[in-house]
């Protein structure tokens, strides 16, 4: 296990946007949502009735 | 800001760590509901072990039924969902010194999620709802079936909610300054995704409660399944993710290590968040309608990104422990660092166990599998059971059993009992795991098919007889169930005679010594490399080149196969 780095450390800019929890979050719906459910949602909504 | 004074903590003389009381009894609770649990589900596994297997076919199909679903639903959720919570408050609480945000409603997510469990446990145990754990529409349970999953997961989604608050109050009250450590981050990661998960659920299981109840006419079967796999598939991502970042902290506990590279470690975890999640698709890989576009897209490009994540995950952990043990002076040869690693203690045994067996049994099959070509194999044979037991046996419930012997002194504070026994569990449940998941593969790779109580399709119209190798494996397999289910039972054992017999530990014990970290040691010794030929961790690179090389050999088999299996002329 890491030792925390100190705050007074200059953070690279990717480790600030890995420190944001928030937009973790945002990430684990958004992406999933857009390219699984709402993607596969539209593949069956959009099958041709059958006649 | 809150306030809080020393008596609400205690300093952990095993661990060092000042742990909150009140955090303490809910890890404790969260715990020892995932062992009952595992107990539960570990029984209704035996059940459905012994019927599969051609010679022995215990449960007639009614029960068997009843037996599959009590046996998914319990050890694919329960067991692991509570015992992920328990490492969610150690994670927040406990290692970072911290206090837990909300405690009143950690407490209502341990009831809801027992109340839940309850009320789905009597629905199958009625009968009337032996519709497996995916429950597929038209199969219909009974409404308080869904309900209890209902609560169950909200419950879960509490306990998820809890913990990042408790990242907040650890940030405002600073007993932690900067970034997270790796592996809270890592919990950060299991959290989020499980919050995907369980609304992904929500949206799926309160439509289909409301139609058990006659509220609602139907649910299309296709948008059910696409639907219900963004929470089937998904949970059992978090699951990866737990019992990877479990790995980064025994690496840290038992040998001091630090990882290769933190910055390519939460990298690797960003990869987990992005893409680990596509992955369902895979389970719709045979479904007719749904665009080879979208199924390609999810599985073949995203989910290599995932991939790529774990095979990180494979070499930094290795990596860390064998680059910690020659900076400790074991610094000769490409294996003396493993030959010489501490395999008498459970720790780190069932950790490293739960790495071989998720990367090349769970791993590498959850890869090959993905490839839309050769699912037309294996969809929905036998492989599949034999797939995911690698993943979520050999993988999750190895590495939650591992940390478990580190759990018990420092969150029960008491001593191992039996120790004997729990030196031998981890490779007695992860032979008779890897039994299992090999042999269940191979029968699913020549047809078997999953979820039938008789393989032989006995007094059926339209009878199959498969070759007799199948049926052997099917034996051989089940026989392997029986010997996992035998570690799980000498697991359960070992910590129930540690909770309620071991020697208590007193919270004025003298310190436990600790570990030394491995730069530390290195230092003193004015050495300036490890390792050989330019690797700092030559050892690991050999093993990663036979992970890789086994993973192209068995997709290209794979591939050999399907072509025989549809010959053209």
């Amino acid at each position: 296990m890491s030792e925390p780095t100190t705050s007074s450390e200059k953070r690279h800019v990717m480790q600030l946007v890995l420190d944001d929890n928030m937009l973790m979050l945002f990430l684990a719906i958004t992406v999933p949502t857009v390219f699984y459910t709402l993607w596969g949602i539209m593949e069956v909504i959009t099958i041709p009735m059958a006649k | 800001m809150a306030t809080t004074t020393m008596s609400e903590f205690r300093v952990d003389p095993v661990s060092g760590l000042k742990i909150n009381r009140t955090a303490n009894t809910l890890v404790k609770v969260n715990a020892f509901a995932a062992i009952v649990f595992l107990l539960v589900g570990g029984l209704f596994g035996i059940g459905v072990a012994l019927t599969r297997m051609p010679g022995v076919q215990l449960l007639k199909p009614e029960l068997f039924y009843m037996f599959l679903t009590a046996h998914g639903i319990v050890a694919l959720m329960v067991w692991i969902i509570f015992f992920e919570m328990a490492v969610l408050y150690f994670l927040g609480a406990h290692l970072l010194g911290n206090r837990l945000a909300t405690p009143r409603l950690a407490w209502t997510q341990f009831w809801l999620m027992i109340i839940g469990a309850a009320i789905t446990a009597v629905a199958i145990l009625q009968g009337n709802s032996s519709v497996m754990m995916t429950s597929y529409v038209p199969l219909q349970a009974a409404p308080h079936f869904y309900l209890g999953l209902i609560l169950f997961a909200v419950g879960a989604l509490i306990g998820c909610f809890v913990f990042l608050g408790t990242l907040v109050v650890a940030k405002e009250e600073k007993t932690y300054t900067g970034s997270l450590p790796l592996v809270v981050f890592g919990g950060v990661t299991a959290t989020v995704i499980a919050i995907f998960t369980i609304a992904s659920g929500a949206l799926i299981l309160i439509p289909t409660f409301l139609w058990s109840l006659g509220l609602i006419s139907q649910i299309d079967p296709m948008m059910y399944r696409v639907i219900w796999w963004a929470f089937g598939h998904s949970s059992q991502q978090i699951n990866v993710v737990t019992h990877i970042s479990i790995w980064y902290l025994i690496a840290s506990l038992v040998f001091g290590a630090k990882p290769m590279s933190e910055k390519v470690s939460r990298g690797a975890f960003l990869l987990y968040i992005l893409f680990l999640q596509l992955g369902s698709v895979h389970h719709l890989l045979a479904d007719p309608g749904l665009s080879s576009a979208w199924k390609i897209f999810n599985t073949s490009y995203m989910l290599y990104l995932a991939v790529l994540a774990s095979m990180i995950h494979g070499l930094t952990v290795p990596g860390s422990i064998e680059v910690a043990q020659r900076k400790k002076g074991l610094d000769t040869g490409l294996f003396t660092w493993l030959r010489k690693a501490p395999w008498g203690n459970p720790v780190f045994s069932g950790m490293f166990m739960s790495l071989i067996g998720f990367g090349f049994i769970g791993g590498i099959t959850g890869v090959v599998m993905s490839v839309e070509q050769i699912n037309m194999i294996i969809h929905n044979t036998m492989y599949l059971p034999g797939h995911f037991h690698g993943t979520v046996v050999s993988g999750t419930t190895m590495a939650f059993m591992a940390v478990t012997y580190y759990l018990i002194p420092v969150v029960f504070q008491r001593k191992i009992a039996l120790g004997a026994i729990a030196k031998l569990q981890p490779y007695v449940f992860s032979i008779g795991g890897a039994i299992f998941a090999i042999s269940l593969m191979g029968a699913g790779t020549l047809g078997v098919q999953r979820r039938h109580a008789d393989i032989s399709f006995a007094g059926q119209p339209l009878a199959y007889e498969y070759p007799e190798i199948a049926k052997g494996l099917m034996s051989f397999g089940e026989i392997g169930g029986i010997v996992m289910a035998l570690g799980a039972t000498m697991f359960i054992i070992v910590v129930l005679a540690s909770i309620f017999t071991g020697e208590r530990i007193a919270e004025d014990a003298k310190p436990w010594p600790k570990v030394e970290d491995a730069d530390v040691v290195f230092e003193k010794t004015g050495k300036k490399h490890v390792g050989t030929g330019g690797f700092e961790a030559p050892g690991t690179f050999v093993l990663a080149m036979v992970l890789f090389v086994t993973l192209v050999l068995y997709y290209f088999i794979n591939f050999k196969y399907l072509s025989s299996v549809w010959s053209m002329s």
